[in-house]
């Protein structure tokens, strides 16, 4: 790195941007291994329904499956957006 | 004892075939028998790296088909005597490839007792890179430090763990080995390259072996000769290194130091 590099202000370095965003990625392809078929479609039809009824940012929807004593829980966490100003 | 090593990882163009030619370069070079397969069928290229691609007459697919015999189709290697190729077809008929002729195959190679067989998977998780990891005792994971291998790996990591005999049979599925390569100290030293640290802990699994990105490897290539060949290379030399510790020596990892650059570079860069 030289002189000017070095003054340039440098953003978060991207390998560990790398690294949380395979964290994340990885945790959720092993929670849905071994799980039933149909999780992937039932996933992406979830999503389209919350999508046509909130505006809510896609990654701010969690769709887990859990093993819980010998059955399996399907987890749907959506964070909900602050309430938008009413219309005028 | 045969044992069965695949040498996988899911993304393409990682260095699986590179892999697969000094691993069981390596292994012969320690006087056990080899057998180093190809399983891309339609799309063969170990023979390229073997410097063995002008004396391919039968292929696997000949062998499952019975249009050759195991004996006819083995190539032995021009460098070493207990080292054997089994070239994948040129067929455009994937289908071909079928799990009871890959089985009878494997079990004609433990009946001429062979150590080792390493299985040379396509990338994917298609038919051949099923097939190329189904039999295995052991397998060899390679992944470079960057996002899509890192994820296509783990994916792997857990087809060894269902879709292989051993998984079928409930013990665990087939223990796993990960090799990083084409890695640049230099890249990671300044944030722009995953770490080993990062990929161990994202896979949860140890790292087995390092090979640096080096000219050496397009070298050897270019010459058909495994690069574990070249006492000269760092490339060669991990792969040496990583043999090693698969029969248990203690070898420290090396070439992960960033060569220090001079006073004048480091204030003006370069």
């Amino acid at each position: 790195m030289g002189l000017l590099d070095f003054l340039r202000a440098k953003p978060r370095n991207s390998a560990s941007v790398a690294k949380d965003r395979l964290r994340i990625i990885v945790a959720q392809e092993r929670n849905g291994r071994g799980g039933p078929d149909y999780l992937p479609l039932l996933r992406s039809e979830l999503l389209t329904v919350i999508m046509k009824y909130t505006k809510v940012d896609i990654e701010a929807v969690h769709i887990e499956l859990d093993h819980e004593g010998g059955q399996d829980v399907l987890e749907l966490s959506v964070t909900l957006p602050e309430h938008s100003p009413p219309a005028r | 004892m045969t044992e069965i090593i695949v040498v996988t990882s899911g993304k393409g163009g990682v260095g699986k075939t590179t892999t697969s030619a000094s691993l069981a370069t390596g292994l012969a070079q320690r006087n056990h028998k080899v057998a180093v397969i190809d399983f891309d069928i339609g799309l063969r290229n170990l023979d390229l790296i073997m410097g063995c691609e002008r004396r391919v007459v039968y292929d696997f697919i000949n062998v499952i088909h019975k249009e050759a015999t195991l004996k006819q189709a083995l190539i032995r290697d021009k460098r070493l005597d207990s080292l054997y190729i089994l070239a994948a077809s040129q067929t455009r008929d994937k289908e071909a490839l079928t799990q009871d002729g890959v089985e009878q195959v494997l079990d004609e190679l433990r009946q001429d007792e062979f150590d080792y067989v390493i299985c040379d998977s396509p990338a994917g998780i298609e038919r051949g890179a099923h097939l190329a990891m189904y039999f295995a005792d052991r397998a060899v994971v390679v992944v470079n430090p960057e996002v899509s291998s890192v994820r296509d790996s783990d994916r792997i990591l857990g087809l060894l763990s269902s879709k292989t005999r051993h998984g079928e049979r409930g013990d665990g599925g087939v223990p796993a080995h990960v090799v990083v390569t084409r890695y640049h100290p230099e890249k990671v030293a300044e944030g722009d390259m995953l770490s080993l640290e990062d990929i161990e802990e994202i896979l949860g699994l140890s790292i087995l072996g390092v090979i640096p990105e080096h000219d050496s490897v397009l070298t050897s290539s270019n010459q058909g000769i495994p690069v574990i060949h070249n006492p000269d290379s760092h490339a060669g030399l991990a792969y040496e290194d990583l043999v090693a510790r698969l029969f248990g020596e203690d070898r420290p990892m090396r070439f992960l130091d960033v060569p220090r650059k001079s006073l004048l570079k480091r204030v003006f860069g370069g």
